[in-house]
Parts: structure tokens; C-alpha cells; sequence
């Protein structure tokens, strides 16, 4: 399938699908590489960052606090 | 009393599109809000990003988001180095079926000489506990006015079929 984009014209009201260029075509795999590799580094962050506070959580119970006192610490 | 009056819509079509375009946009307003209703089928969550005027540099963001489990603070995806994107402007596979996102840019005096502006509010919706949102302050870099605006989608898929994108312009009068 032919990959297109969809253009009006604010002045005019006319919409045209047009075909993307070789050069659009390259850039929007650049940019979905580069989206992959931005994405995959935040989940990594998002998962370390739970497992910090999953960590932490287990040696403050470790030390005698309860549930309630930790959850008190994060407000 | 502002008035805030369309300018133009765009519904994609059957087969989908890859991007959406504003070109001629008039220089009459004070300031310009394109609301956008967008899925695309390639990716868990998608994300929609702004060109304009064909630019490829200047743009940089601080991105607010929740996804129903967690809070956060980011820049804004930079892809290339070059777009303007943020969580919760276009719903993915991931998403219930069907559903759109939600989003709002607010670009305030878009004929200036100065540099330009944005804001950004979107939402994922979709039907279960983690859902992204984000908020956004933006900058574009540039003097020049807006006089078009490409939105396309950041993983490179297609828009799908129903989507939606709306111009507005703002009267201060």
C-alpha cells in the first residue's frame, strides 16, 4: 500500500492526498527508530525507578516500620 | 470576549494517512488551537508530533505525564532532534478498540517575529487502569509566522481511519 498524507488548504478549503517522497519515507524510519530507542530507555528508567522503590520499601519494613509509616514517608 | 472560530477540519479516510497537513494558514488571528482526536494501529501507545512551516530544528519541550501507575517529568520525545511530541496525542494498539486520544496545542501569537510557544494537553483514552496523559510547555525556536502545521505520527504508522484534526484560530475581539 501506498503510504500518503492528507493536506488542506486553509485559504482555499481544498484537500489533497498526496504520496510521500523517498525523502519523507526516510525520515519517518528515522524517526521510528528513533522513537524506539527513546521509548525503550524510558520504560528501562520507569522499571528501575520501581525497583528502587520497591527496595527501599523492603529495608525501611526491615527496620520495623509499618505499612502506614512508609506510605506516610512519600506524602 | 475572544471568539475562537475553525478554520479547517481533517477526517482521515479509509486506509489511513501518514500525516496530516494545515498549509495557508491565515495570518487574522492572535493565536491558533489545533485539537486532534488520533489512533494509529503500529505501536502500544502512540505519539503524535508537530512540524511547522517544513522546519526540522528548533523545537524543545518539558513533558508533565501520568499513566494511572506512576508520575513523571521528561523532555519531550525529540525523535530525530527535530519534533514535538508528547504522551497522550494518539492512542495506540494498546488502547481499547476504537478509542481515540484526545489533545489540544495552544499556540499563542503565531504571526509574531518572536519566538513561538506551546502548550500542550492530551489524554490516551481508553478503557483500563494505566492510561498516559500529558501536559507540555514547548518553544520553536524561530521568528518566522506559523503559516503551516504537519502532524504526523512519531513510531511511523499511519493515522487510522477516523481520526481527526481541527484548526482554530482566536480572536481577541
Amino acid at each position: 500500500m501506498t503510504d500518503t498524507k492528507i493536506v488542506v488548504n486553509c485559504e482555499t478549503g481544498e484537500t489533497t492526498v498526496v504520496t510521500l517522497t523517498s525523502e519523507e519515507i526516510a525520515q519517518r524510519e528515522a524517526d521510528a527508530a528513533a522513537f524506539a530507542v527513546e521509548q525503550a530507555a524510558r520504560e528501562e528508567a520507569e522499571a528501575a525507578a520501581a525497583a528502587a522503590k520497591e527496595s527501599a520499601q523492603a529495608k525501611l519494613a526491615a527496620l520495623g516500620l509499618t505499612a502506614d509509616e512508609i506510605a506516610a514517608l512519600s506524602k | 470576549m475572544a471568539n475562537m472560530i475553525p478554520i479547517s477540519t481533517v477526517t482521515i479516510g479509509s486506509g489511513g494517512a501518514a500525516s496530516i497537513g494545515f498549509i495557508g494558514i491565515p495570518q487574522i488571528y492572535t493565536d491558533l488551537i489545533l485539537k486532534i482526536s488520533l489512533r494509529e494501529a503500529t505501536t502500544n501507545n502512540g505519539v503524535a508530533k508537530l512540524k511547522f512551516n517544513g522546519s526540522a530544528s528548533g523545537y524543545s519541550a518539558r513533558l508533565l505525564w501520568g499513566n494511572g501507575g506512576s508520575v513523571g517529568s521528561s523532555t519531550n520525545y525529540t525523535g530525530s532532534g527535530t519534533y514535538y511530541g508528547a504522551d497522550g496525542t494518539s492512542n495506540g494498539s494498546g488502547n481499547t478498540a476504537n478509542s481515540f486520544a484526545n489533545a489540544e496545542y495552544y499556540i499563542p501569537n503565531y504571526t509574531s517575529s518572536n519566538n513561538k510557544s506551546i502548550s500542550l494537553d492530551g489524554v490516551a483514552e481508553t478503557n483500563a487502569t494505566a492510561i498516559f496523559m500529558g501536559l507540555s510547555a514547548g518553544l520553536w525556536s524561530n521568528t518566522g509566522p506559523i503559516t503551516s502545521i504537519e502532524l504526523t505520527e512519531f513510531a511511523g504508522g499511519n493515522f487510522s481511519q477516523h481520526s481527526t484534526a481541527t484548526l482554530y484560530g482566536i480572536r481577541k475581539y
